[in-house]
């Protein structure tokens, strides 16, 4: 594994993608820092974290477009898959490369509060656990962006259904707040949602019988839920809806909690993404 | 050493290999032989991992391929068709990256990775970018990275694909020497690459294996092998009938030839490849009392041997799709048939289910014969 990782993390220097990666999150940060903290000599560098994470839409797919499908686009999975070495030791090899180049960023951010402390009083605890949970977004994200790569072996195809995944993730709470909070509406909804799954389904195993009777599986269950208790479906859709909020458990690191719940949250991300990707390997090795 | 059983690989309809066994035994080189689009990519994918079967097993030195991957994968070095290398490392970084993934010990690692790129000639390139170097060179770093860490088995698909005449020399003198200290599987579809090179000789064609033997005893395939032409003078009937007598001779065919006199005929013969009967034809002409002008006799080399196997197989193969092709269409009318004869019956007469059921079956029996006959005639 340690190879696969040295091979990774050198691999982000070798062309521009680690280069441009820190460039612009740093440069990004910079300016906030500049504009709010220096200029207007305000000591919360908190705020500063809170503006620059929609920085993540555009350089997690830079980082992340590459990591998979560029190994599909050269052949060279074949010799990964020829390795002795299990696929899931190279994927795990491969987030932890991304995640360093990315801790890099989060290392020169440090430095702002320390920075900062020269002119007054600065609370580094809050600080500290804002960048905290700013890392632990990033992470979540890179894990994200790293599945997207895995499905195609086109960097540029990878790139923007990394950004548009992500983007949606970033407008969550906006879009989750304009779903209708009755029952019938979550309803109509969740039975939208499990006729897309069946729908994916089919077209990933070809068996049509599988992904109908899930489908009628699914639909009557919720059917007798709803029928016995339709109180349980008001506002449900929404609430499903903010799960995927990434973006939004950042909030309260901002305000100086250390959010364990948000961890916890950040780190089954990272979990189900790599194990999908995972997955999304060994997947053309049955093809 | 490799033990293939039943093997098949389908891709949706489409079967790539179908049933395929064969051993490798240790300390030969091997040559996988077969047109393009035969499979042999498919298997060696299989044996290397790279690819799962949908039947059949792969044993190497008694490891399942699927079921203990580590061990098996640790005895095989694989060059694919593509040299999978990275175009922004240095050979020498690359080698050094897939030795450890390998799993050579670091002490080792530099002295492993300079014995490859010394038996492969590349040391002088060892610092380029591989993004920099010409396709024979890439093909090198390919084959250094199948031979890091000693493996008992290299695969090599297609390695001589793209590369220019000396290239290909080179990379064959490679490919010997290897043959040395490793059993090395090659594949290819150049009969005369596989001759040069391998000991034994699998010949591959539609995913199925057509011919299996030492490279010297390929001639076996050769069916009522030595065939002779013969241009003589004389009533054609009267040569045609003596010579058919002649023990172990068949005669092929009587053509005339336009440019030469009247009575002269030329004659097919064919016989039995270890006889030679050359001179019994001529003593049998003599005691007819006819000339021979011309006596010609032409062995199969292993390029006709190569393309008829494959040609037959294709034939076979055509033959078989076309009867499920024909199959399949007589099904779909047949169903038709009968959906419509059930709409008929259904208008026509609101009786009793039972009988209108009983007419149904006994049609649906009757179109059955005739699918079967038809589907015959199209195997025929």
């Amino acid at each position: 594994m340690g190879a696969f990782y040295r091979k990774e993390l050198k691999s982000y220097f070798n062309n521009m993608t680690g280069f441009v990666f820190l460039a612009f999150i740093l440069l990004m940060t910079g300016i906030f820092f500049t504009a709010i903290n220096l200029n207007q000599l305000y000591p919360k560098f908190e705020i500063v974290i809170s503006n620059v994470s929609f920085i993540f839409l555009l350089v997690v797919p830079i980082l992340t477009m590459r990591s998979v499908a560029e190994e599909k686009h050269l052949k060279t999975d074949q010799l990964l898959y020829s390795l002795p070495v299990p696929v899931t030791k190279i994927v795990i090899a491969k987030y932890l490369a991304m995640v360093s180049v990315f801790l890099i960023s989060v290392g020169v951010m440090l430095m702002y509060p320390v920075v900062l402390s020269f002119f007054g009083d600065v609370s580094f605890l809050s600080a500290y656990s804002a960048l905290a949970g700013f890392a632990f977004l990033g992470c979540a994200l890179i894990s994200i962006g790293m599945f997207m790569s895995s499905l195609t072996e086109s960097q540029l195809i990878s790139s923007v259904i990394s950004f548009g995944v992500l983007l949606i993730m970033y407008l969550m709470t906006s879009l989750a707040s304009i779903v209708p909070n009755t029952a019938i509406a979550s309803f109509a909804c969740f039975t939208l949602l499990i006729a897309a799954i069946a729908a994916v389904l089919y077209f990933m195993t070809k068996d049509a019988a599988i992904s109908i009777a899930g489908f009628a599986v699914a639909e009557f269950v919720m059917l007798m839920v709803y029928l016995f208790n339709k109180s349980l479906f008001e506002g449900a859709f929404a609430s499903f809806l903010k799960y995927f909020s990434v973006f939004d458990r950042l909030e309260n690191f901002i305000y100086g909690i250390f959010d364990l719940t948000a961890i916890v949250y950040y780190l089954s991300i990272i979990f189900i993404f790599v194990f999908m990707t995972v997955q999304s390997v060994e997947k053309k090795r049955w093809s | 050493m490799i033990e293939v059983k039943n093997l098949t690989k389908k891709y949706g309809d489409n079967t790539a290999v179908k049933n395929l066994s064969f051993t490798v035994e240790k300390g030969r080189i091997y040559g996988f032989l077969g047109p393009n689009g035969a499979g042999k990519s498919t298997t060696m994918n299989i044996i290397t991992g790279c690819l799962a079967a949908t039947e059949g097993q792969v044993l190497i030195n008694g490891h399942d391929i699927f079921e203990d991957p580590k061990e098996a994968k640790k005895c095989i070095g694989y060059l694919p068709e593509l040299p999978p290398v990275y175009p922004d490392m240095t050979p020498y970084e690359y080698l050094m990256f897939v030795a450890e993934a390998k799993g050579v010990s670091r002490d080792l690692l530099y002295n492993e990775v300079m014995r490859v790129m010394e038996a492969t000639q590349i040391v002088d390139v060892a610092d380029r970018l591989i993004k920099n170097l010409s396709k024979g060179f890439k093909q090198r770093v390919g084959i250094a990275q199948a031979m890091l860490g000693m493996p008992e088995i290299i695969i090599l698909d297609e390695p001589t694909v793209g590369l220019d005449p000396k290239q290909i020399i080179e990379i064959r003198e490679l490919i010997k020497s290897l043959g040395k200290d490793h059993t090395v599987i090659l594949s290819s579809h150049i009969l005369s690459e596989v001759s040069a090179v391998c000991d034994y000789v699998m010949i591959i064609a539609h995913g199925t294996l057509v011919a299996s033997s030492e490279i010297e005893d390929l001639g076996q395939y050769l069916v009522g092998s030595t065939s002779t032409k013969l241009l003589a003078k004389g009533d054609s009937e009267r040569i045609a009938n003596s010579l058919a007598s002649l023990p172990g001779v068949t005669v092929k065919s009587v053509s005339k030839d336009e440019r030469e006199a009247d009575d002269v005929y030329e004659y097919i013969l064919e016989a039995d490849k270890n006889a030679d009967v050359r001179e019994s034809i001529f003593n049998k002409m003599v005691d007819i009392g006819c000339t021979i002008l011309n006596m010609d006799t032409k062995t199969m080399g292993l390029e006709e041997v190569f393309l008829k196997l494959t040609d037959e197989e294709a034939e076979v193969y055509k033959a078989q799709r076309e009867a499920e092709k024909a199959e399949k269409a007589n099904r779909k009318k047949k169903n038709k048939e009968i959906a419509e004869d059930k709409k008929a019956k259904e208008d026509k007469d609101d009786g009793s289910e039972y009988t209108s059921l009983f007419t149904v079956s006994d049609s649906s029996s009757d179109n059955d014969d005739s699918a079967n006959n038809e589907s015959e005639e199209d195997e025929q």
